[in-house]
């Protein structure tokens, strides 16, 4: 009978990913009101020295597959490695973060274990011991209670929309051999090229400043960076902006970009088509600046401002500055 | 060098989607469809490979009898044959039901590299490329916004939180195509008027040996939840404007 709430930690680099956390912490509330046990696995090279930290987030024990092979992460090396581990031990529910590497991993996983996964999910819920997710589908334009009838039952969750929350548990750690051989490895990372900016990824941001085509060109975003700079933002954009070639294909948000939720959104000349709102609804506070005020990104949005950015978004800076002091 | 690319037909982006009152589905009505945007890309490079190496580009698709429009779109596009999967038990199948029925199809044409979008813009699942790769026992690389085919291997680039890698792999494998692709080309007049001739073979789940497994069921479809209405500061200073914005954010958003 499977038992037991699962999560795949991730790292990179001997780092937790903060979505580690978020998976922990949600596994907790689901094992306590099953009266089970959560259980970690994590995966990688030179991570067992990490696995502890889990524990504070409420894992009581974590599955530690420690070697070379793992580092960098290839799909074929960590679903074996997971695959392996779950077989054995036969979770009752298993949930991983809906990164890239993490969709990477669970869809394969889903192939592997032949069951069925709610992706990018923004909350789950137990009906008479089973998982029910809520995700939202057509980018967001309606939502879907899914109910997964085999085992594991996986689910992916959209990182930044789960607290983490501390709940301090035993974080037992124990090694487990995957298994595997190099020669049985398809893939190869033959390069890994790490943008040099430093900023949190859009996903991942707990603040976003975003400038669409009423940024009037790649200088308009100064007033976006050096808002974002007092504040600890990341920029992003719209498409229009992006297919302009203003901004790199890597700061698009939206259905066809990034599905980002963070606290603070604010959109700056950006009209708020639905393909863009599919990207960005999910953000718990939105702002709009705008100069038009029929703009349907204000139908969103939780604070407006009728004006010209370029008037405003300077202020608001100084401002913000001001009570951050 | 054969090429497979899966298109699925999907609601046009722009569409208003309403669930229906029962709670049990979408409101198909008035929908304009239209290929996965994703899907696509997957056409548009396994076009491009085609052009360079030669061999033949297959489309398969599942869905209902409307779900021929994008085989042949693809076919205008200068795909040269599909195959459609066409049987109302697997409508609507969860994403191991459709990557299997996708994969069953598929065994029965040769192939040395498959297409599929990294997620389609229905169900938002990202999860057929992966578990396609899987039951045909073959690598994957998702997320890819460049491919270079070189004999029997090829790399691709794929873009990830804060770092793009760059990922060799042996043929056959599945790449799931991200935006930055390439810029899929439009269907001609005369590629439309030549798709008309194409074959594209029908099946259905007892030809393939596949049954619909519901692993994963939406049992309930719900609008999303309701923003409450937002404020508009008034006035016109930029300035004071900016100054209540920020004092907004800080004291009753607790934002910043
Ligand atoms: C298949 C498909 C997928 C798509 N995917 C995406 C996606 O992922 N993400 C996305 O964003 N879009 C996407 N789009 C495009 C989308 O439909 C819109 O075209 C796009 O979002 C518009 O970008 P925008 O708001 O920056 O530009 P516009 O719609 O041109 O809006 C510019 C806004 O700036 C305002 N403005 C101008 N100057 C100023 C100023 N000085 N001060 C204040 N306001 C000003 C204007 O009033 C206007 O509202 C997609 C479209 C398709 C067909
Ligand atoms: N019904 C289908 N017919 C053909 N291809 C599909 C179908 N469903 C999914 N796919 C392929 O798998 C990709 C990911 O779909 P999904 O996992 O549903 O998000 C799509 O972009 C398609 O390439």
């Amino acid at each position: 009978m499977a038992k037991g709430v699962w999560i795949v930690a991730e790292q990179r680099e001997g780092a937790f990913r903060k979505i580690s956390f978020e998976l922990a912490s949600t596994a907790r509330k689901l094992a306590d009101e099953l009266g089970d046990e959560v259980c970690a696995v994590l995966v990688g090279s030179g991570v067992e020295g990490i696995a502890g930290e889990l524990g504070k987030y409420g894992v009581d024990k974590v599955y530690v597959a420690d070697d070379a092979i793992f580092e960098p992460y290839t799909t074929d090396a960590h679903a074996a490695a997971v695959a392996k581990i779950v077989k054995e031990k036969d979770p009752a529910i298993l949930l991983l973060g809906a990164s890239a590497q993490g969709k990477d991993l669970s869809s394969r996983l889903v192939g592997k274990l032949a069951t069925g996964m709610a992706t990018d999910c923004t909350d789950l819920r137990l009906d008479g011991g089973k998982l029910v997710a809520f995700r939202p589908m057509y980018a967001g334009k309606c939502f879907g209670e899914i109910m997964i009838s085999s085992f594991p039952q996986m689910a992916s969750l959209r990182p930044n929309v789960f607290s983490a929350v501390e709940n301090a548990k035993a974080g037992a750690v124990e090694k487990f051999d995957a298994g595997i051989d190099a020669g049985q490895l398809k893939t190869k990372v033959l390069e890994v090229q790490k943008e040099t900016s430093g900023k949190v990824d859009l996903t991942e941001a707990n603040l976003i400043v975003s400038g669409g085509r009423g940024m009037q060109g790649p200088d308009g975003y100064s007033v976006l960076e050096e808002l974002a700079g007092v504040l600890g933002a990341t920029v992003g954009a719209s498409r229009a902006a992006v297919d302009a070639g203003w901004r790199p294909q890597t700061d698009q948000v939206g259905q066809t970009g990034k599905v980002v939720s963070p606290n603070l959104y604010v959109a700056c000349g950006i009209s708020g088509a639905i393909q863009h709102l599919a990207g960005m609804s999910s953000s718990k506070v939105i702002v709009a600046i705008n100069k038009d005020s029929e703009a349907p990104i204000f139908s969103k949005a939780d604070y407006g401002i009728v004006d010209d950015l370029f008037k405003v978004v300077p202020e608001l800076a100084k401002e913000c500055k001001k009570l951050l002091g | 060098m054969n090429i497979i690319a899966c298109v699925k037909q999907v609601p046009d982006t722009e569409t208003l989607i309403k669930v229906k009152t029962d709670g049990s589905g979408i409101e198909e009505g008035g929908i304009k469809w239209v290929m996965n945007p994703y899907d696509e890309f997957g056409v548009e490079e396994a076009l491009r490979l085609k052009e360079k190496n030669g061999g033949e580009v297959t489309i398969v698709t599942l869905g209902p009898a409307r779900a021929m429009e994008s085989i042949r779109t693809a076919l205008a596009m200068g795909a040269d044959k599909g195959i459609h999967i066409d049987d109302a038990s697997l409508n609507n199948g969860d994403a191991y039901t459709t990557a299997a029925a996708l994969a069953a199809a598929i065994k029965t044409v040769p192939y040395d590299l498959i297409f599929c979008g990294q997620r389609a813009i229905d169900d938002d699942s990202g999860q057929v490329g992966s578990i396609l790769a899987e039951l045909l026992d073959l690598p994957q690389v998702t997320l890819v916004t460049k491919v270079e085919v070189a004999g029997s291997s090829v790399k691709a680039m794929r873009a990830i939180e804060g770092a793009q890698l760059v990922i060799e792999s042996p043929l056959p494998c599945v790449l799931t195509a991200q935006k930055g692709l390439n810029e899929p080309r439009y269907a001609s007049l005369p590629g439309i008027m030549k798709a008309k001739k194409k074959p594209v073979d029908i099946k259905d789940a007892a030809a393939l040996g596949v049954t619909a497994s519901d692993k994963a069921k939406v049992v309930k479809f719900v609008p999303p939840p309701a923003r409450p209405p937002g404020k508009i500061i008034a006035g016109d200073d930029p300035t004071a404007k900016a100054a209540q914005l920020a004092k907004l954010l800080r004291e009753e958003a607790k934002v910043l």
